[in-house]
């Protein structure tokens, strides 16, 4: 273990002496994982209650996800909501990041600082803001009304991401290439866009992420066929607790996990 | 053919037309998004606002908010939202802290996979983590067994159903919002700085103290103010790992729309739960670079 006796840092702290920093870290993050990953072993048990680890193991709970009507439809319903998110606050937000960027007008700031208050204002008070809202105007329990609550939601992120990104790009490039002639659009979407296409990717995944994740709006503003997949899942962690619900927890475990190292390999290529 | 962007011998005014034209472009790509804000946001918050200050006679009132001075029910919520706000942010000190620590000291590459550990609870659904929270802590769960078998205690503890479930379920979801901030201004700390203070004759604990910790401060305070401000209007972890003995505003306001359907009590709440948040996001802001904590402007 000559490890150990070897110096940690340019100081005189040698990694015997930090020893305890490193169990402790790693303690840390096993209590973190291990809750994430949990639900995956959990789903493969036979039994009725929650056992860890499982007796016996069975896909019993898979069929009872797959042969529901009533979670399939959610499921299905969830994606949906996420696409369309996904697709509205992906431009909405990368073309509001890049003209606040751009334009350098003093207003520029106090508009972005406006543009992220969904990120301030609590999540519960948007919910009941747009239950309101939406049942003056037929919004409640339709797709629409919660693909706009979770837009907004997502645009700020989506901001996020595109104004780090252009941050540390050279936007001097945009004006050579209006200089030589091309409008601004042309600009943009020839010299620009392609330079920060993994951040619009990697935004794009975050909000829908941010939508298929949400619970609290989707408790209000989602129902009837329109509900979603977390809305069914709150309920039936409230009342009961059905083993069906660490199956669906494994499938959306692996959505997020799937998208976060694809934001982690689209990360690595960037650089 | 003529350039179409700078026409030779354009004089200054077109010039300033031009300029004037542009900015217009820009906020008008802007427009969308500010619009979608107004709509989803502010209209609605401004109604509930309205609402608020609406009495049950139809007329301008201050009920709502006389009943929260009023009745001892409302005070016993705020006393719980403030205590299992102050108690999951200084949990998540505690353990962000050395987390945070470790991941800083790493070589980047090394800290970018152990960051996974945070990122991955971070971007998995915390319906799912509360969950998992749920069986974990029954009484036939993991960690009572564990507990048992290595002698920490004799019979089953009720962890779950309670504060005490509540608070292990928030802090494993607030976590992450101290440990980024944290460990991005750990990462600005110079090296050279703990080399001087070596080099002047210091510890590697009084440099740790007198010259690390300081730095590090203004993360932790903007993650600490981050958890904070989350907590206050936090709903789903409670609802579900409080079994309904430790409500929250949230918790309240959803409980008096579903059973009373008071529209102007609950937005009266949701108010107050406003206006505390922006009290102390506007502190925040006033004496920490807030902004330069959370995006990294300078």
């Amino acid at each position: 273990m000559g490890w150990l006796q070897r110096s940690a840092s340019d100081t005189q702290v040698t990694h015997r002496d930090r020893l305890w920093l490193y169990v402790v870290a790693a303690i840390i993050m096993l209590l973190l994982v291990i809750p994430t990953f949990i639900v995956i072993p959990m789903s493969f048990s036979d039994s009725q209650y929650l056992e860890f680890p499982p007796n016996h193991w069975s896909v019993r709970w898979y069929d009872e996800y797959f042969g529901s009507s009533k979670w399939m439809r959610a499921t299905v319903t969830s994606f949906q909501i996420g696409v369309l998110t996904m697709l509205v606050a992906t431009p909405l937000g990368t073309a509001a990041a890049y003209a606040l960027f751009v334009s350098g007008h003093r207003a520029a700031r106090a508009v972005f600082m406006f543009l992220i208050t969904p990120m301030i204002v609590p999540v519960i008070l948007i919910a009941i803001g747009a239950f309101y809202a939406f049942g003056r105007v037929g919004l409640n329990n339709t797709i629409t009304g919660l693909v706009l609550a979770h837009t907004v939601l997502a645009a700020p992120l989506v901001m996020i991401v595109i104004t780090a990104a252009l941050r540390s790009y050279d936007l001097n490039q945009e004006l050579v290439a209006r200089s030589l002639g091309a409008s601004r659009f042309k600009a943009f979407f020839l010299i620009t866009l392609p330079q920060i296409k993994f951040s619009v990717v990697t935004a794009a995944l975050l909000s829908f992420l941010t939508s298929f994740d949400e619970v609290i709006i989707a408790i209000f503003v989602s129902g009837g066929v329109n509900a979603t997949l977390t809305k069914h899942m709150f309920a039936a962690l409230r009342d009961y607790i059905d083993p069906t619900i660490a199956a669906i927890s494994t499938i959306m475990v692996l959505v997020s996990s799937v998208l976060l190292l694809a934001t982690q390999f689209i990360g690595n290529r960037q650089k | 053919m003529q350039n179409p962007v700078e026409p030779a011998g354009m004089n200054e005014h077109a010039l300033q037309r031009q300029e004037a034209r542009e900015q217009w472009t820009l906020l008008g790509l802007a427009a969308p998004a500010v619009l979608a804000i107004v709509a989803i946001i502010v209209i609605p918050v401004g109604w509930l606002f309205y609402l608020s200050f609406v009495g049950s006679d139809g007329q301008f009132s201050l009920e709502h908010y006389a009943k929260m001075i009023k009745y001892k029910s409302y005070l016993r919520v705020f006393l719980i939202t403030f205590e299992v706000s102050i108690l999951t942010t200084l949990i998540c000190i505690l353990i962000g802290y050395p987390l945070a620590y470790f991941l800083a000291l790493l070589p980047t590459r090394w800290a970018g996979i152990f960051m996974l550990a945070v990122l991955l609870p971070f971007w998995t659904s915390l319906l799912v983590r509360t969950y998992a929270w749920l069986v974990l802590l029954q009484k036939k769960g993991m960690l009572n067994d564990f507990a048992i078998y290595i002698g920490l205690w004799e019979t089953p503890v009720k962890l779950v159903h309670n504060m005490t479930g509540t608070l292990i379920g928030m802090a494993h979801i607030m976590l992450p919002f101290l440990v980024l901030p944290l460990y991005g201004s750990m990462r600005k700390i110079e090296r050279d700085m703990m080399h001087a203070a070596a080099n002047l004759g210091a510890s590697p604990v009084q440099a740790f103290w007198k010259v690390y910790f300081p730095l590090s401060l203004s993360g932790m305070v903007a993650g600490s103010l981050i958890v904070f401000v989350l907590c206050l209007g936090f709903y789903v972890t409670p609802a579900v790992l409080g079994g309904g003995r430790v409500v929250m505003v949230a918790t309240q306001i959803t409980a008096i729309l579903e059973n009373q359907f008071d529209w102007g009590a609950a937005s009266a709440l949701g108010v107050v739960l406003l206006i505390a948040t922006l009290i102390i996001l506007y502190l925040a802001a006033r004496f920490l670079k807030f902004d330069a904590a959370l995006f990294g402007k300078s």
